[in-house]
């Protein structure tokens, strides 16, 4: 199932076959929907949601389809509407170029405000749109450190304990009777957490490319794999290079 | 008399006379005519198509020094760069012979850049080039200019240019060639055609209510070619498409001739023919190799010696297949079957290149079910069957490409550009509606949310015409031009294991290998490439890392598996032969045991019946489907299948498809499902499959994922190219997969889905020809329920492993791979 066509039917009240997790002690739940919901603190996290992605090729005479920060909202707010957090992060590369929170349609403004009331909205600066959100509700940041854990868009190299990232939109494979299957996953040792990228048009990079590696304890690393409506959670030792 | 006085001199020394469809040729367009000239090779049919010209430049003689500038007067379109370069030697040595005053120049994509500008500024009279470049010509701000004195238009080859979007693309050249110098007249050159007139239209503008077309002139075929097919005392395999058991036979066949060429149809079965041929090569006999994907030096070096008779066997795939000289060729192989009976009488034309010998051509039948093929083909080859493709509708991703190169040339009037487009034959039926979708798709995408409006591509003016916005458009434009899209290719490295066993760093790069044939593999999956055994290890980057197979067998035996699929002429001739008895008599003792068993065991099909078999192997079931409609239709109707079957909780697992038969296999018996009428073949069969179920499948389908990706580029919508900076064909795979899944979701009718569709049900899914069959077998299914494998089913079981899952037993592995890992932790605990 991919994101785009899930953003046509998603349904907040949808059951939801999530995985239970522990992030340095912190109990975290992996939504299928690409969220993380920590229910000790009621906070959502979703990472690179990339909004705005096909203005931004179509600036350069791309013409991408401009559908993609809708179907982004959509899902967004079937996830927000289910876990109803007190606060939400916003994990980075939450627009897919700097200009993008500035030329953002209005409609899409309303989706963001009308979602975000009565709550705390953090946006967490990426590589993507380093400079913050303009015209926007909630408070921009470079890092935050909340509820004994860290969250920044970038991975900090080496282990790095209570650590909640983005920015590598990882994904796992795993084969069964000599056929491949590849999702987008969350990536987890138990000290630190990456996330799968949220927006619908952003690609994935494999869990065991030269990027991922330093980074968890391999031997505890488990990928919590986005299904159609559940998650399948694969050891690393089992997943295919 | 027609002919001027140097040429009668130049016929006379060499001793030949002008021959008479020469000379009806030049007459006829000297009338004023647009001509198709079809003839088989070794006709004289290039010195035929430039007499004109030739005649006519004479005539004028040269221009004087100082005179106004001339544009060129004959252009000469060849689908081949090499054939270009071919053509103007021996184009120049009658010219040079006769001392006539005229300067042939070509312009390919390898033409250097000053060379080309200074035939901007000194056009020669004689241009020789491909249709990519006629693209960029008539884009450029000065054609008016350079084409102003244009009269011939000469096209080589047109047979097997017309059919692809490149002959889409020609085509709209042609008619703005026509705008450019309205005189101007066409000399198509073709090997023989199922159906002439689709060409002698295509050669002439059309206009509503009038029947234009060019006249036509056919040279029929010298001497009958003397074919065979391979006698061996070997036992012909069940299946695969190496023809190994052959290579002795074939061996010797070589040595008794003087030069011969062998034909494959794919790189892989080259690759491979190449090797075994020189692991017996015990006289060290000059055996070369030549395919698309070598490097051009090497080929350029190969069709050297060839030309000088240097070699006594050149192992080919299709590159080879068009009109080339090359040398004294006394014998054509065709190894494995030649899918085709028009494809099999272009190939065997190659031997003896001269019309009144016969061609000396065996055929090698890979398999038992190409021993049947090869036969029809000869039988078809001995009445003059041709099965050429029909010219087809003009595909829109080309059109939106020629939209936008007319507007980098100038800025148009719509009502004039449709008009003109109208006129070339492939678009004579594109209604005002779709073209103004077209130049809307061209501006800003076309979206039904209009929210690209101030990035256009292209605008509308006050005065009505379109002109590109910036002139970065044009350099765009320029890099992307053409319709040939490579498919994405990683570089094939190999590495070494080091001492701990990891895979080290990289080594020496063997060559390029396409992306979707490694997506298929597992590490530690062996496949030959460059006449190697390699162990595929991974891929980094862009990189596909191999290290030495130490396995004589590759697992998966070859890449790109057939890549012509049987034509419906041949898939009928085959089922005609299966079900007639008598005329198993012409086929070789072991096929005709094996067909004779499968009559024993179960049953061989009526011509107009679809058989189909049941049978439990291992813990598995299969459906063994005999619908001879070749690979891609097979493919498309396993997709269909498996879906419709997988809905009535049938479980199936995967499926494989082969030109001649299809097998399913799932969990559940199927057989005893179909018995029972739940569902009932009629109903799993029936032709609704090609509405809902299609729909539903195309929207997961990566076949019609990399048909978009492929429009996408040619229409301009992303590009394959970027000034300055490359984009690897492995990052256009993942954004158009992308782009597809947004349109499928949000604008299912935009015009590029559209264009894609209509790609699909002719080329990679072959759509219609799976229509026609469910049609044709209404009624006559026939089910045999077996309690186990038949004789006929072994083909098909024997290319099972590269299986491919659909659908909802996706997800079902995938909690089975989860789960596994359940009860691993279960168990540790």
């Amino acid at each position: 199932m991919n994101r785009i066509a899930l953003s046509m039917t998603v349904l907040a009240d949808n059951p939801a076959f999530s995985a239970r997790t522990v992030i340095h002690d912190v109990a975290a739940i992996c939504d299928p929907l690409g969220a993380l919901y920590l229910p000790d603190h009621d906070v959502l996290v979703v990472s690179d949601l990339h909004l705005e992605k096909g203005s931004a090729f179509a600036r350069r005479g791309m013409m991408l389809p401009p559908y993609d920060t809708l179907a982004t909202l959509k899902i967004l707010e079937a996830v927000i509407a289910r876990h109803n957090p007190k606060t939400v992060i916003s994990l980075g590369d939450n627009f897919h170029d700097r200009i993008g929170s500035t030329h953002l349609p209005e409609p899409f403004r309303l989706m963001i405000e009308t979602m975000a009331r009565g709550r705390e909205w953090i946006w967490i600066n990426g590589n993507h749109d380093p400079d913050g959100t303009t015209r926007l509700p909630g408070t921009a940041m470079d890092e935050l450190r909340h509820a004994g854990l860290t969250f920044r868009h970038e991975p900090s190299s080496g282990t790095a304990k209570g650590e909640v990232a983005g920015h590598l939109h990882p994904a796992a494979t795993v084969t069964r009777r000599e056929k491949k299957i590849r999702r987008a996953c969350f990536a987890t040792d138990g000290h630190r957490l990456v996330m799968p990228a949220f927006g619908v048009t952003t690609g994935g990079l494999d869990l065991r490319h030269k990027a991922m590696t330093g980074l968890f304890d391999r031997q505890n690393l488990v990928a919590h794999m986005l299904g159609r409506d559940r998650i399948y959670s694969v050891r690393f030792a089992n997943l295919l290079g | 008399m027609l002919l001027p006085k140097p040429f009668l001199r130049w016929f006379a020394e060499k001793g030949w006379h002008p021959r008479a469809h020469q000379l009806e040729l030049l007459s006829r367009v000297q009338g004023g005519e647009s001509m198709l000239l079809i003839a088989p090779t070794g006709a004289g049919k290039t010195l035929a198509g430039f007499l004109p010209s030739l005649v006519s430049l004479t005539e004028r003689g040269k221009v004087p020094p100082g005179s106004a500038f001339t544009g060129i007067h004959t252009l000469y379109i060849s689908p081949l760069k090499a054939l270009a370069v071919d053509i103007e030697r021996n184009l120049m040595k009658p010219v040079g012979d006769m001392g006539l005053p005229i300067r042939i120049e070509n312009r390919t994509g390898d033409t250097p850049a000053s060379k080309r500008q200074r035939q901007k500024l000194n056009p020669p009279d004689i241009l020789l080039t491909t249709p990519e470049q006629v693209a960029l010509l008539i884009a450029n701000g000065e054609a008016e200019r350079f084409f102003k004195d244009l009269k011939y238009v000469v096209l080589d080859e047109l047979h097997s240019l017309v059919t692809s979007k490149r002959g889409h693309l020609l085509a709209l050249g042609l008619s703005r060639l026509r705008r450019l110098a309205p005189g101007m007249q066409t000399i198509g050159l073709s090997a023989t055609v199922a159906d002439p007139m689709d060409l002698q239209r295509w050669l002439a503008p059309q206009a509503p209510d009038e029947d234009n077309h060019a006249g036509l002139i056919t040279v029929s075929g010298g001497a009958k070619p003397d074919i065979s097919i391979l006698q061996t005392e070997e036992r012909v395999p069940w299946a695969g498409h190496s023809a190994r058991y052959a290579i002795p036979d074939v061996y010797a066949a070589i040595k008794e001739k003087q030069t011969t060429l062998l034909f494959v149809n794919t790189r892989s079965q080259a690759e491979r023919l190449f090797q075994d041929l020189w692991t017996i090569n015990d006289d060290s006999l000059p055996i070369a190799l030549h395919h698309g994907s070598l490097d051009v030096g090497q080929r350029r070096r190969v069709e050297a010696a060839m030309a000088e008779n240097k070699l006594r066997a050149v192992v080919a795939t299709s590159t080879l297949d068009l009109g080339i000289d090359w040398g004294d060729v006394d014998m054509v192989i065709h190894v494995g079957a030649p899918k085709g009976a028009s494809r099999l009488a272009q190939r065997i034309g190659r031997a003896n290149h001269r019309m009144d010998e016969p061609s000396r051509a065996i055929l090698v039948p890979a398999n038992r079910f190409e021993v049947m093929e090869c036969q029809a083909a000869l039988d078809a080859n001995y009445l003059g069957a041709q099965d050429t493709p029909p010219v087809g509708k003009g595909a829109l991703d080309v059109l939106a490409q020629h939209v936008l190169g007319m507007a980098c040339a100038a800025p148009f009037d719509p009502l004039l550009l449709y008009d003109e487009i109208t006129s070339a034959s492939p678009y004579a039926h594109l209604t005002w509606e779709t073209f103004e979708r077209i130049v809307d798709f061209v501006a800003t995408g076309g979206y039904a949310l209009r929210s690209y409006e101030r990035y256009a591509k292209i605008r509308k003016t006050a005065d009505g015409t379109w002109r590109v916005s910036n002139p970065q458009v044009a350099q765009q434009y320029r890099l992307n031009v053409g319709t040939i899209i490579e498919s994405p290719m990683l570089n094939v490295r190999m590495v070494k294991h080091n001492a701990k066993g990891s895979v080290g760093r990289g080594g020496m790069s063997l060559g390029k290998v396409e992306e979707y044939f490694l997506e298929m593999l597992s590490p530690g999956d062996t496949f030959l490439f460059s006449g190697k055994v390699l162990r595929f290890e991974g891929i980094r980057e862009n990189e596909c890392l191999v290290s030495q197979g130490y396995k004589l067998d590759p697992k998966v035996p070859s890449y790109n598996g057939g890549k012509f699929p049987l034509s419906t002429y041949l898939a009928e001739q085959v089922r005609k032969m299966l079900a007639d008895p008598a005329r198993h008599a012409d086929l070789p003792d072991q096929v005709r045991d094996w067909l004779s068993l499968q009559n024993d065991m179960s049953m061989l099909p009526k011509e107009d019946e679809l058989l189909i078999e049941t049978f439990p192997r291992g813990s598995r079931y299969f459906m063994v489907i005999y619908a001879f409609e070749g690979r891609l239709a097979h493919q498309t109707l396993g997709m269909l299948l498996t879906r419709r079957l997988d809905r009535m909780g049938l479980k199936p697992l995967g499926f494989v498809a082969t030109d001649y038969s299809l097998a399913i296999w799932g969990l559940d018996d199927m057989g005893e499902a179909f018995l029972r009428g739940r569902p009932s073949l009629g109903d799993l069969f029936d032709e609704d499959m090609l509405g809902d179920d299609l729909e539903a499948w195309l929207n997961e389908s990566f076949l019609l994922k990399r048909t978009f990706r492929n429009c996408a580029v040619i229409a301009g919508l992303i590009d394959q190219r970027h000034p300055g900076k490359e984009k690897s064909g492995r990052q256009v795979t993942v954004s158009a997969d992308l782009i597809y899944d947004v349109l499928r979701s949000h604008e299912p009718d935009h015009i590029l889905m559209e264009a894609t569709r209509n790609d699909a049900a002719t080329g990679l899914l072959d759509i219609q020809r799976l229509g026609d069959m469910l049609a044709r077998i209404k009624g006559h299914i026939v089910h045999r329920a077996l309690d186990r494998i038949s004789p006929l089913a072994v083909p098909v079981m024997l290319e099972i492993g590269k299986e491919s899952v659909s659908g909802q037993a996706q997800d079902f592995l995938l909690a089975e791979a989860a789960d596994d890992l359940l009860s691993e932790a279960m168990a540790s605990s």
